[in-house]
């Protein structure tokens, strides 16, 4: 038998090793080099405290009673694990961009940093952590108590050792100090080895069982069968309550959240942890019924099975594998212990300590002097009453039975954060009310149905409210709410409990409006995995950069601060430690700020100092025109880039069009500058001819004035030619509007056009003889007697002939001109009414190719068109005239 | 907030990369079915028979869950050419 003192020299040499492990990390930790402390492995082994002594011990004992239900303890866990990449990524995810530092300091950033939930979630993980320290503290005794026979006065003293050597552990390393990022390197690095130890003294056990004490696996099938857990006593609402607790726990444990979120050191490691932590407890859980039916089969009856691990080596002399259990089990206490009260005690001081300093501190942040050794000392001093706490529950508690149901408990408890975590994680709908009624109605329950009535009949909650209910009323019995009864206790509460604390989140969130910065929140968490930022939560403020720094020497340390400053106000471009306060400036000071005191505070130690510009709804309300507008702008620009295209396209036509009306002006002009020249030419010659020569004959004298008449007479026309379309053009035209007879205009055209005196045949039908217009009958004869000049002029037939046809149409009359000529070609019909086109070089007629643009003109004026009529076998214009709409210009 | 254009359909590699993802999402379904299976045959089975069961299905989703890791943490390595994997949500203001 192991002596006591030997049990005590080895517990200490172990707890020196714990400290040397943990001080050589801090130190390597500090030089920057360190490799193994950032490895996958190191931070899946940080996980295993979710085994702690309740597991190591507790399981088998478990087993020896119950057979497999122990198994849901490890397989709600083990599904939390599958989830990894949907869940705990994104848990990891917002605990890195968010620097958060516990569970309550999760949900308070969430729902717009808010205190009162920080508070709410604090308490919560208080009230569940401290039984629980106290069962780990009882297993520790209890397994002492193994060693000593007797000697009961001991194992309290043992115990408040204990209390007092883990609390001397956890200030000195959880609490060097106050760190930006709220990593404990030494303590990782402690309870990654006690993970190992446990792990490998539960295998060694189990080996030890499955293959020396019985003959193998097979043995050992056939001593399950044959001992009185044989038959498996699932009961499915037990089976599926427990397993969705362990799972809920797993996520909402305050211990959990931190080696898992916080103290990440790497987002990548969640990937080997995902298969590797499942392994572990795979592993951890492998030989629990082997060692529970061989202790059962080989152990007095009566017999604590909750001590199989020790006593069954004990037992069969074995005391080196039984003290390798027990530094197993030791382990497992200290390290859940250690982490549990660095836990609790960052969120005492964060959301309990701290906003109570703020606000009784009249001067707030702006004071001077070293916040850190508030926060330090409250976070020592929160230790140190954890455990004592834990310490005087155990006392309190007597331990035994009822404590050890106490496991459970305190999971249902913490669990009651699982709505309002996974609500804010995955709906940006969730509140912060809905989030506080949902904690408070499913606390309240909980400790209603599980809690108190934990304390047993002479605790808070008597004999006779637990059989009739308070004041007599049976639908609040504890253990039968609504009068339903005959349930488990646990999956009473918690199927109770969840629903209700379910309900009054999402109703909660329903009927509430958020806060800007909730909103803010909410988003960045739901959308933590993908890339971009959506708005900053501060607005532009005129707060001094040095009341700032002033206030985060004070937190992070003067050397930090001041890092953080000038590389701010380096990238700014500003010498010294001043930058400018903006607003992502306020961002990263507050993140920096959240790693060492929570998001909460602070946010309210910002605020207090930028006099409280934090984000608005208008804000908000930007940043989601911005991304509109970006959209409409874009748009917008691809609407104008087709928009232009079509204009190119239009520009294009109408520069080729230009360019043949540029070179058909060139040609007009060198061409009217030739038929201005000839006639001058002429009359020149004619008139120094009349001057120089004395003796010219009468006659000839009067044939050469008459050429120089005749030519002048050539050139006035020319000019009254383009006087005249000018005048068209301007819309400066009086127009001299009277009813008329088409046939008589059509008449004195011809008439006047000299047609028939020229050879060309005009034959015309009778249709133009009673019909009578409202027009300017001047007017609509100079375009009549321009187009039959024109047939007259061009018309190349042998026999010129021209028809003249008239219809009326009702409101308009048509007068068409066909020749038989060879007509106009396809592609000049589009220019013959152009200014200055002319279709052949044929200037013999003396035009200028202004006519059919004066046309053009009139007939615009007159309120009808001109022309050209395809497909008539020969030159074809088609004159159309309004009977009546004739408009004055 | 603007909802990003994604592609309507990608390349192989992207492809078996967002099947990958689903393989990952859809693992705790998996594993919550595997474990609450035995719900069905409560009060007929053994113990040892039940044990054997549960660690089947334990090792096997290990077993998965490894055989994923690398391919998924390269594959998270590796830029998603949309840019998102989470499912997004649109506030109505």
């Amino acid at each position: 038998m192991l002596s006591f003192n030997l049990l005590v020299a080895v517990c200490l040499a172990y707890v020196v090793l714990l400290f040397l492990i943990a001080f050589a990390a801090e130190r390597q930790a500090a030089t920057g080099d360190r490799p193994w402390l950032r490895s996958p492995l190191v931070y899946t082994l940080s996980l295993s405290i979710y085994c702690t002594a309740w597991t190591f011990y507790g399981a088998v004992g478990y087993a020896a009673r119950s057979g497999l239900e122990f198994l849901t303890i490890y397989l709600g866990p083990t599904i939390v694990m599958l989830a990894w990449w949907g869940l705990l990524r994104k848990l990891v995810r917002i605990g890195r961009t968010e620097r958060i530092t516990s569970i309550a300091d999760l949900v308070s950033s969430r729902y717009g940093k808010s205190t009162l939930l920080g508070v709410l979630v604090t308490l919560i993980a208080l009230i569940g952590t401290t039984p629980y320290i106290a069962l780990q503290l009882q297993s520790v005794t209890l397994s002492f108590a193994v060693f000593t026979e007797g000697g009961a006065e001991n194992l309290n003293a043992t115990a408040l050792w204990c209390a007092a050597g883990l609390a001397l552990f956890t200030i000195v390393f959880g609490t060097r100090k106050l760190d930006v990022n709220e990593r404990h390197h030494g303590v990782v690095a402690a309870i990654a080895l006690e993970a190992v130890v446990k792990l490998f003294a539960l295998l060694a056990v189990g080996i030890f069982v499955v293959f020396f004490v019985a003959s193998g696996p097979g043995d050992i099938i056939g001593l399950i069968d044959a001992s009185p857990i044989d038959v498996w006593d699932l009961q499915p609402e037990r089976w599926m309550t427990l397993t969705f607790l362990a799972g809920a726990a797993f996520l909402c444990l305050p211990r959990m959240i931190h080696v898992m979120v916080v103290e990440n050191a790497d987002e990548r490691h969640l990937t080997t942890a995902s298969w590797a932590f499942p392994l572990y407890l795979f592993l951890m859980s492998l030989f629990v019924v082997p060692i529970a039916v061989v202790g059962l089969a080989m152990m007095p009856i009566g017999a604590n099975p909750d001590l199989f691990v020790l006593t069954v080596p004990l037992a069969l002399d074995r005391d080196g594998l039984a003290m390798l259990a027990f530094l197993g089990g030791f382990s497992s206490a200290t390290s859940m212990v250690i982490v549990a009260a660095i836990a609790v005690s960052t969120m005492v001081s964060n959301h309990i300590v701290m906003p109570i300093w703020l606000r009784s501190a009249r001067s707030g942040a702006t004071v001077s002097g070293d916040l850190r050794q508030v926060v330090l000392v409250a976070r020592r001093v929160t230790i140190a009453a954890v455990l004592l706490l834990g310490y005087l529950y155990y006392r309190l508690s007597g331990g035994g039975a009822a404590l050890a149901a106490i496991g459970l408990i305190s999971f249902a408890g913490v669990a009651q954060v699982l709505p309002a975590l996974l609500g804010g994680i995955f709906w940006r709908g969730a509140t912060r009310v809905g989030a506080a009624a949902g904690v408070i109605v499913g606390f309240t329950i909980w400790a209603w149905t599980l809690f108190l009535p934990s304390f047993g009949e002479t605790g808070v909650i008597g004999a006779a409210v637990l059989a009739e209910g308070p004041w007599g009323i049976g639908g609040l019995r504890p253990y039968a709410l609504f009068g339903i009864e005959g349930l488990d206790p646990v999956v009473h509460s918690v199927v109770w409990s969840m629903s209700f604390n379910t309900l009054a989140f999402l109703l909660g969130s329903f009927l509430s409006f958020p806060t800007p910065l909730e909103r803010l929140q909410g988003a960045s968490f739901v959308n933590a995995l993908s890339p971009g930022r959506g708005a900053r939560s501060w607005a532009v403020s005129a707060a001094g950069a040095e009341e700032l720094l002033v206030m985060s020497q004070r937190i992070v340390g003067g050397r930090d601060a001041q890092a953080l400053f000038e590389a701010e106000a380096a990238d700014q471009g500003k010498e010294g430690y001043l930058p400018e306060v903006t607003p992502e400036f306020l961002e990263r000071l507050e993140r920096m700020l959240a790693g060492s005191v929570g998001g909460a505070t602070a946010h309210a130690m910002v605020a207090q100092i930028t006099g409280g510009a934090s984000v608005s709804v208008d804000d908000l309300m930007k940043v989601a025109d911005e991304a509109q507008q970006i959209m409409e702008q874009s748009a917008r620009l691809e609407a104008q880039s087709a928009e232009l295209g079509r204009t190119a396209q239009q520009l294009r036509v109408a520069n080729e069009k230009l360019m043949s009306l540029s070179v058909q002006k060139d040609a007009f002009l060198s061409q009217i500058s030739h038929e201005l020249r000839t006639p001058m030419t002429s009359i020149r010659s004619f008139s120094e001819i009349l001057r120089q020569s004395e003796g010219l004959a009468p006659e000839e004298r009067q044939r050469y004035a008459g050429v120089i008449h005749d030519e002048a007479l050539r050139l006035t026309r020319l000019l009254d030619d383009l006087l005249d379309l000018s005048v068209l053009e301007n819309g400066q035209v009086t127009l001299n509007t009277r009813e008329a007879s088409l046939d008589a205009v059509i008449s004195g055209a011809l008439v006047a056009a000299g047609a028939e005196e020229q050879g060309l045949k005009v034959v015309r039908d009778a249709g133009a003889a009673d019909i009578r217009i409202v027009t300017d009958p001047d007017r609509l004869s100079q375009v009549f007697i321009n187009l039959i000049s024109n047939a007259r002029k061009y018309c190349d037939a042998e026999a010129p002939t021209l028809s003249i046809v008239t219809r009326d149409l009702g409101d308009r009359v048509i007068v068409d001109f066909i020749d038989n000529g060879s007509g106009v070609p396809g592609r000049a019909q589009e220019l013959i009414f152009e200014k200055f086109s002319r279709l052949s070089d044929q200037k013999a007629a003396g035009s200028a190719g202004l006519g059919l643009a004066i046309c053009r003109e009139i007939m615009g004026r007159l309120g009808g068109s001109i022309r050209y009529l395809p497909g008539q076998g020969g030159g074809a214009f088609r004159v159309s005239i309004a009977r009546a709409g004739l408009r004055a210009a | 907030m603007a909802r990003e254009v994604r592609p309507l359909f990608l390349a192989r590699q992207s492809y078996r990369r967002r099947r990958l993802m689903d393989i990952a999402r859809l693992m705790p379904f998996l594993g919550a079915f595997g474990f609450l299976l035995p719900v069905l045959w409560a009060g007929s089975a053994r113990t040892s028979s039940g044990m054997i069961y549960l660690f089947a299905v334990w090792g096997l989703l290990i077993l998965g869950l490894a055989l994923m890791a690398g391919p998924i943490s390269r594959a998270e390595a590796e830029p998603d050419e949309s840019g998102r994997d989470g499912h997004e949500e649109t506030e109505e203001p």
